[in-house]
């Protein structure tokens, strides 16, 4: 009986183990290793801090750094900003029967790929795209204008592809808040905005964080996104990895950037776990 | 302000108008790529110049449909083998992965739990410059060493294989336990009292209960396979995935071609996730 136990331990630990190990822990080692490694003068590899002094001396990296964490950010909040109503009509304000339909119907469009999406939006936004059409056919323009490519529109792509990620953990747990709660609070007199903030919104913690964690990450490595609705300067630092990786060639480099680009997302994570009292394992289930 | 409480016609009204731009912002973009899949015209833009299935059908010289593009075919067939092998080996690999963390007890379980949940929060783009960076540092290792020479350590088909595996098992092992969690020990200790083994119980008892899960969560492993970009971008080699394919398309320019993919891809992941949907259901019921 024992041997049996131990034996079925061994056989699920092992492909386990080789999972984490080969594909998660020792390439984050190599990364690791890789970014603080160059040549000299000779062209001989050596130990050094050069990639990462080259970041910090180097103002656009610096630069396209910060502002993508901010972005990614503000991604996080506008995200919650626009998906927050939806989730709170769907459990709470409409009714039961249309509540299961409204769900199946928001999560359809996640299902079709990120480029996809991204497109449709190219086709609807660029200047030959469809808005601009309709806009100068009505008669309400008499030039096109180029709305894609640049900020705004890299915010709301970003924001429309990460909704979901926010809206699954916040419908499950404005579901398993009771009404009567809500009514307690209304009987006793609060107003709207009290019941709100005392009471919608702790409920919720839980959902919310977990949801801007997935969000944040998903904005601070996406790529596609970026540089396809960003256009030319839009400066996301996924790009100046792949730059270094594909265009220039400089894996230590790139390494360096992934390196911090992966600190920063731990970083910021860790914190939101650590403010709301969460734990990983709880936050993504 | 809830359902239950005396309407407020203002409150509600907005709600309302809300609601209603929401799912417009959110169905637009597709809604306008499925239709403009079939305008006759050489741009993937209004105005409408009449219905055509030639993006799909036309065989040159003027037009290419999607039919005759041997490079968008070839990268969905890629693509298609691609998460046929992610599927497997992330569902054998995560299932197994479940039994350890929700049956078993050893040492450092927490530990390894935790690691094996990071996956998930690495961004895409880091999990596939870390192992190009292995698999390449590997390669020349053997090669300087052994003289020999590994194709799997280069950008390949196989690499991306491994790559999206490495994220797609997290997915699998939390749904997975999610399940087993629901699973009632006494069946098991019946079947263990009446003479059966370990692995006898896990076959017959334990992975029929787990049945839906694991479809369930082979389609979406399928899906997130077939549909990822970031971390194939740095594995890829000479077999062009279908997202990477489109991505190259996008950036240089647009065809209506690429309407008439994503109206394939948007009608069959609509599909699928019905299927899914409606099997979902059944299991809650039961």
């Amino acid at each position: 009986m024992k041997n049996h136990i131990r034996l079925s331990l061994y056989i699920f630990l092992t492909p386990v183990l080789l999972w984490l190990l080969l594909l998660i822990v020792i390439p984050h080692i190599e990364l690791l290793i890789m970014s603080l490694k160059g040549t000299d003068d000779l062209g001989d590899p050596v130990w050094t801090l050069a990639n990462y002094r080259h970041f910090f001396t180097e103002q656009i990296y610096w630069y396209t750094f910060v502002r993508t964490a901010v972005y990614a950010m503000l991604t996080t909040v506008l995200t919650f900003v626009v998906t927050f109503p939806v989730a709170f009509y769907i459990t709470k304000v409409v009714s039961v029967r249309l509540s299961g339909f409204l769900t199946i119907v928001l999560l359809m469009p996640f299902w079709v790929s990120e480029l996809v999406r991204v497109y449709g939006w190219m086709i609807l936004l660029r200047e030959s795209g469809v808005i601009n059409h309709l806009l100068i056919s009505s008669g309400l323009m008499n030039t096109p204008i180029e709305m894609l490519y640049n900020d705004i529109s890299m915010m709301m792509g970003l924001v429309y592809t990460s909704m979901l990620f926010m809206a699954v953990p916040l419908i499950s747990s404005l579901e398993g808040m009771d009404d009567s709660i809500i009514e307690a609070a209304h009987d006793l007199g609060a107003s709207p905005p009290t019941i709100f903030c005392k009471i919608i919104i702790p409920y919720a913690a839980p959902g919310i964080t977990s949801g801007s964690i997935v969000v944040f990450m998903l904005a601070l490595g996406n790529y596609l996104t970026p540089t396809l609705m960003g256009g030319k300067n839009s400066l996301w630092f996924t790009e100046q990895i792949y730059n270094e990786f594909i265009a220039s060639f400089n894996w230590n480099q790139g390494a360096a950037f992934g390196f911090l680009l992966l600190a920063l997302s731990s970083i910021i994570i860790w914190a939101g776990l650590k403010l709301t009292r969460q734990e990983l394992g709880r936050a993504l289930s | 302000m809830i359902r239950t409480l005396p309407p407020h016609k203002g409150y509600t009204l907005a709600f309302r108008i809300y609601i209603v731009l929401f799912y417009l912002f959110l169905f637009a973009p597709l809604i306008i790529t499925c239709i403009l899949a079939f305008n006759d015209s050489n741009f993937p833009s209004l105005p409408w110049k009449g219905f055509t299935l030639d993006w799909f059908m036309a065989d040159g010289p003027d037009r290419i449909g999607l039919f005759h593009d041997r490079s968008n075919l070839s990268s969905i067939v890629v693509s298609a083998q691609t998460a046929f092998w992610v599927s497997i080996l992330s569902v054998t690999v995560g299932t197994m992965g479940a039994f350890l963390f929700e049956q078993e007890e050893f040492p450092a379980k927490r530990g390894l739990y935790f690691l094996a949940l990071t996956p998930l929060v690495i961004p895409g783009v880091i999990l596939g410059i870390s192992i190009l960076l292995t698999a390449n540092s590997l390669g020349i290792y053997f090669e300087d060493t052994f003289g020999l020479d590994i194709p799997l350590l280069r950008p390949s088909f196989w690499l991306v294989v491994l790559g999206q595996f490495s994220f797609i098992t997290t997915f699998v092992l939390l749904v997975v336990s999610a399940r087993l969690r629901k699973f009632d020990p006494s069946l098991e200790e019946a079947a263990l009292n009446l003479g059966a083994t370990r692995f006898e119980v896990i076959r017959c008892i334990t992975l029929p209960f787990l049945r839906p899960a694991l479809i369930g969560s082979g389609a979406v492993a399928f899906l997130m396979s077939f549909e990822n970009f970031n971390t194939t971008l740095f594995l890829v080699g000479s077999e062009t995935t279908l997202p990477i394919n489109l991505y190259l398309q996008v950036r240089d320019g647009s065809t209506p071609i690429i309407n008439a993919v994503s109206f394939l891809l948007i009608v069959s992941t609509s599909i699928l996730a019905v299927i899914n949907l409606v099997a979902g259901k059944r299991e809650n019921r039961e």
